[in-house]
């Protein structure tokens, strides 16, 4: 019991802090006298003293974070705060149920930008923005923003940190201290996020929407403040720039970290990932343009290009903004691009999926295999960036995708069961444990999860969890051994 | 010369050996009294037991008056401190280091005389990787050295039947190849050396030494003999220093295979190597070559560490199919025993490198020295320098240079950098004038009668008999009068 003690005294101290975060929506409400500002200031308040009432009465429990406790924690953290974040939704649409509004914020949370609300141009800007801020916050991670400010959590943050952060190898500290490399990181984070913000306000949006949107490109979230999400500006120039801070951002922010230390680009050249990244989407880009304007889709390449890049970027990346229901196309491209969504993105960004550098390790492994058939005596370790990735992390990686593609297809057939069809059921799931957001068919681009049924949207709720915790970190919470004294 | 040589193990041996039949004044430091006893049981050299890097032991080694200080240990960093405190308190004029660590060799400035002080690192494992490499390059060569950076090469092949010129006088060279400029330098016929003159016939069975241009190495060994095609697939057994370095420069262009014994090695190995494939088990093991195609491969290189593995996985492996085969022995007994069987080449390391140590010993301004036929016949790299008034060279025609008989001037150089820049090791700036300047100036000429040798030239000499060096070392020296 003393674990669950220890670990509720930090745990009410990231709700202070999470309680803080809500000024930003309430100081919009404020200044804009929207109607929302009655929800912000009862959401903060009640927030506030939860965390404050969860701190005092455990205090005496307070120590070191062990391994176990790390797990625990990050667990409750991700689960919990979208309790608080729902408050403003609650306050603002009492008709909005409990099962909606949790699933709103937890979307907001994990980065995967899937909603059940229509009519979003309606919404305050207040709440707009408060979707917004919850995936930037999620996006670097809740817990490394906890390291980065709160000195206490010690050398257990370390185990967070590493439990939180995506990636299968997590031993490179970029700094001596792990504060100074969340700390760091964050203010990467935050540095291109303000220069997506003024790239947007330049490109023609007002302010509000470039605040909103720079959040949820940055975090690979994917929420719009307008139901047709960027087909509502139509620009190819503001296109053009969510592409590009996509593919930032789904570079490894690790590797942003020591470009900006070491003041060259050299550090993009020795990820293993980005190149491959990048490499891949462009080819899909120009791959799905070519077989938009074959299908005589769009009648000249250069309006495929256009619909085939922002759309394939931002679904490859998991970010989910649409310029165009893109489930109206030929079905193979849409396939293709869900397909990318669940590898694409870097280890260390903000996107979701088993990352590249799983997939990476998973072909060099296949390749590995054939090696060891045609030559039994041969010595061949699996090589990334040059160097040998040991073979625990390999095992690590297949058990991974196990777990992952048994996730997809266990809550694919619960949804199936549950009454949907095949293509909305797996599109569904696929799109939430990427941390994407739509899906095809009933909850595609142009439509939402509304139609979902509780069960169903708490399925989907849930695999957005073991997405961003990256299975392991959730799911080892619940096996038996973890509670065993 | 007085020299000190820290380190009895083979390079350091193989040095004392060479240097003390030429009059020099030796001492050999080492940790193990039991070798240094051994050594001075069959050579006249001095023995002091201690660790190279104490300055103690340095002092009775008589470092205070040495010319030269032989820093061979082991250790990499027992030779660079060596070096150091040879410097700070004895002012040793030359220092030489064996560098083994390519981590070192990739930092020269560590060696410059503000720091560790080195004036030539020597590293013999790059030696004789390069020259493997060579003997790949040109799978129809026995040796192939290099000389003026690679600027001419002296090549050894063994004539066939089959090649235009063989059974044929010398002289009909020029009309076979009328573009090509070339000069054999000596004839090695049933292990006795010819010198050639216009008329001598070239048997099938000679050991043909010849200087041409790198470029040109090609369209006069085709003279020789017939040309086999290139090679593609190299295998090499044992993954040391000098297998893992081969592989290293060989797997982006060949297809090669390494064998390596030691299962932790073999890891490391393949950490390393990024193209070649790494096979962990016995070179000697027939299923094992089997399996890999032994019979395809090109070349199969044994390198290990044990000389009786290099052979028998080298004889093995010609058994079962492979082109050419090269063996690494150490023991001079077996390299006469395995050389004219079925190994094509043996190599033995130490006459190998003995050439770039023995350039910093010899007297004059010697730029390379390579030791031929297990030493008993040596091609030099020599810098003319004065005038002709100060010079027995500088100015006359090579037919009017009187050179002992034995003695052959293959080769000219001109326009090379000077000695500063010239020799590898020590000087930062080296690499960049090695790059800025002799790549464009540098001009071979091979020497004929009439050649006129001027002041600075690079002149490569091949001399048949060991025991006329000195007098070649003599002629070339500036008189009194040149400062």
């Amino acid at each position: 019991m003393s674990r669950l003690f220890a670990v509720t005294n930090v745990l009410g101290m990231v709700i202070m802090i999470f309680g803080l975060t809500m000024l930003l929506p309430l100081a919009i409400s404020f200044w804009l006298d929207d109607t929302a500002l009655f929800a912000h200031s009862q959401a903060i308040l009640i927030t506030i003293f939860c965390g404050l009432v969860m701190t005092l009465v455990t205090r005496w429990h307070r120590r070191e974070l062990q391994v176990r406790d790390g797990f625990l924690l990050v667990v409750l953290v991700w689960s919990v705060l979208p309790l608080f974040a729902t408050l403003p939704f609650m306050f603002f649409m009492p008709h909005l149920g409990f099962t909606d509004a949790y699933f709103e914020a937890a979307s907001g949370i994990t980065t995967t930008g899937s909603t059940v609300l229509s009519d979003l141009d309606k919404l305050p800007p207040s709440i707009n923005l408060w979707r917004g801020e919850l995936q930037w916050l999620g996006g670097m991670g809740l817990i490394v923003l906890a390291v980065a400010i709160l000195p206490l959590l010690g050398v257990g943050g370390r185990q967070m940190f590493k439990a939180e952060t995506p990636g299968p190898m997590k031993d490179t500290k970029l700094t001596p201290r792990i504060a100074e490399t969340a700390k760091g990181l964050w203010l990467i984070y935050a540095g291109i996020t303000l220069a997506c913000i003024v790239a947007y306000r330049l490109a023609g949006m007002n302010w509000l929407d470039a605040v909103m949107h720079a959040f949820t490109t940055l975090s690979l979230g994917g929420t719009s403040s307008h139901d047709a999400s960027f087909g509502y500006w139509d620009s190819p120039l503001i296109e053009g720039i969510a592409i590009f801070f996509m593919l930032i951002a789904g570079v490894n922010f690790a590797s942003h970290f020591l470009v900006w230390r070491a003041k060259s680009f050299s550090p993009y050249r020795h990820d293993p990932e980005a190149g491959m990244f990048i490499l891949i989407t462009a080819g899909s880009c120009i791959g799905l343009a070519f077989y938009l304007w074959f299908m005589d889709v769009y009648p000249d390449p250069l309006t495929a290009l256009r619909y085939a890049s922002f759309n394939t970027v931002s679904v490859a990346t998991t970010t989910g903004y649409a310029s165009t229901d893109y489930y109206l196309w030929p079905i193979f491209a849409p396939l293709w691009m869900l397909f990318l969504s669940s590898f694409c993105s870097s280890s260390g960004s903000t996107g979701g999926g088993i990352k590249m550098i799983r997939a990476q390790l998973l072909f060099k492994q296949v390749f590995r295999e054939m090696i060891v058939i045609m030559h039994p005596q041969a010595v061949s370790p699996v090589k990334l960036g040059g160097s040998v990735v040991p073979n625990r992390i390999v095992f690590a990686v297949l058990a991974f995708l196990s777990i992952y593609i048994a996730s997809i297809v266990s809550m694919t057939l619960i949804l199936a069961l549950s009454g949907l069809d095949l293509i909305t059921a797996l599109s569904a799931v696929v799109a939430c444990i990427n941390n994407l957001g739509p899906g095809f068919s009933q909850v595609g681009p142009a439509t939402t999860f509304a139609v979902l049924t509780d069960f169903q949207i708490w399925v989907c709720s849930f695999a957005m969890l073991l997405g961003r915790l990256e299975l392991f970190t959730l799911l080892i919470v619940f096996t038996p051994a973890f509670w065993r004294k | 010369m007085k020299i000190i040589i820290l380190g009895a193990g083979r390079v350091g041996t193989s040095v004392a050996e060479n240097l003390v039949s030429e009059a020099n004044d030796i001492t050999m430091v080492d940790v193990a009294s039991d070798k240094l006893l051994l050594l001075q049981d069959h050579l006249d050299l001095r023995t002091v037991v201690g660790n190279a890097s104490h300055p103690s032991v340095l002092i009775r080694a008589g470092a205070e008056d040495a010319d030269m200080i032989l820093a061979v240990t082991q250790s990499d960093e027992t030779n660079l401190v060596a070096c150091k405190l040879a410097a700070t308190m004895f002012n040793t004029p030359t220092k030489i280091a064996r560098i083994h660590s390519a981590n070192f060799l990739a930092y020269p400035e560590i060696f410059s005389a503000e720091n560790f002080s080195v004036d030539f690192v020597i590293c013999p494992e790059q030696i004789l990787t390069e020259y493997i490499e060579k003997l790949i390059e040109f799978p129809e060569a026995l040796q192939v050295l290099d000389f003026a950076n690679g600027k001419v090469s002296l090549v050894a092949v063994r004539a066939f039947h089959g090649g235009p010129l063989v059974g044929r006088e010398l002289q009909e060279l020029r009309q076979h190849v009328p573009n090509v400029d070339t000069r054999v330098a000596a004839i090695f016929r049933k292990d006795r050396p010819i010198i050639p003159e216009g008329d001598t016939v070239i048997e099938a069975e000679d050991e043909v030494f010849f200087l041409a241009a790198a470029k040109d190495i090609r369209s006069v060994m085709r003279e020789m003999r017939r040309m086999d095609k290139p090679v593609e697939r190299v295998m090499i057994a044992g993954g040391g220093n000098i297998g893992k370095r081969l592989a290293k420069a060989l797997e982006k262009d060949y297809q090669v295979k390494i064998i390596e014994y030691d299962k932790r090695a073999s890891e490391r190995l393949a950490a390393d190597l990024h193209h070649a494939l790494v096979l962990h088990g016995d070179a000697t093991d027939e299923d094992l070559l089997e399996s890999e195609n032994v019979a395809e491969m090109d070349m199969f290189c044994a390198l290990t560490n044990d000389d009786e593995n290099n052979i028998m996985s080298a004889l093995l492996a010609k058994r079962m199919g492979a082109r050419k085969v090269i063996a690494l022995i150490n023991r001079s007994a077996y390299v006469d025993l395995v050389q004219s069987g079925s190994i094509d080449i043996a190599i033995s390391p130490a006459q190998v490198t003995i050439g770039s140590l023995l350039a910093h010993v010899r007297r004059g301004d010697v730029a390379a020295v390579h030791s031929l036929r297990r030493g008993a016949a040596e091609a030099l790299e020599l810098v003319v320098h004065g005038d002709a008034g100060s010079s027995n060279v500088v100015g006359r025609k090579v037919a009017d240079i009187r050179l002992p008989k034995g003695v052959t001037i293959g080769a000219i150089v001109r326009g090379l950098p000077t000695a500063e820049n010239r020799d590898w090791g020590s000087h930062e700036e080296k690499k960049e004038t090695k790059d800025a300047t002799s790549g464009r100036d540098a001009q071979v000429l091979i020497a004929h009668h009439d050649t006129i040798i001027e002041a600075e030239d690079h002149v490569v000499v091949f001399v048949i008999n060991k025991k006329l060096i000195h007098q070649v070392e003599k002629l070339f020296q500036v008189g009194v009068g040149f400062l």
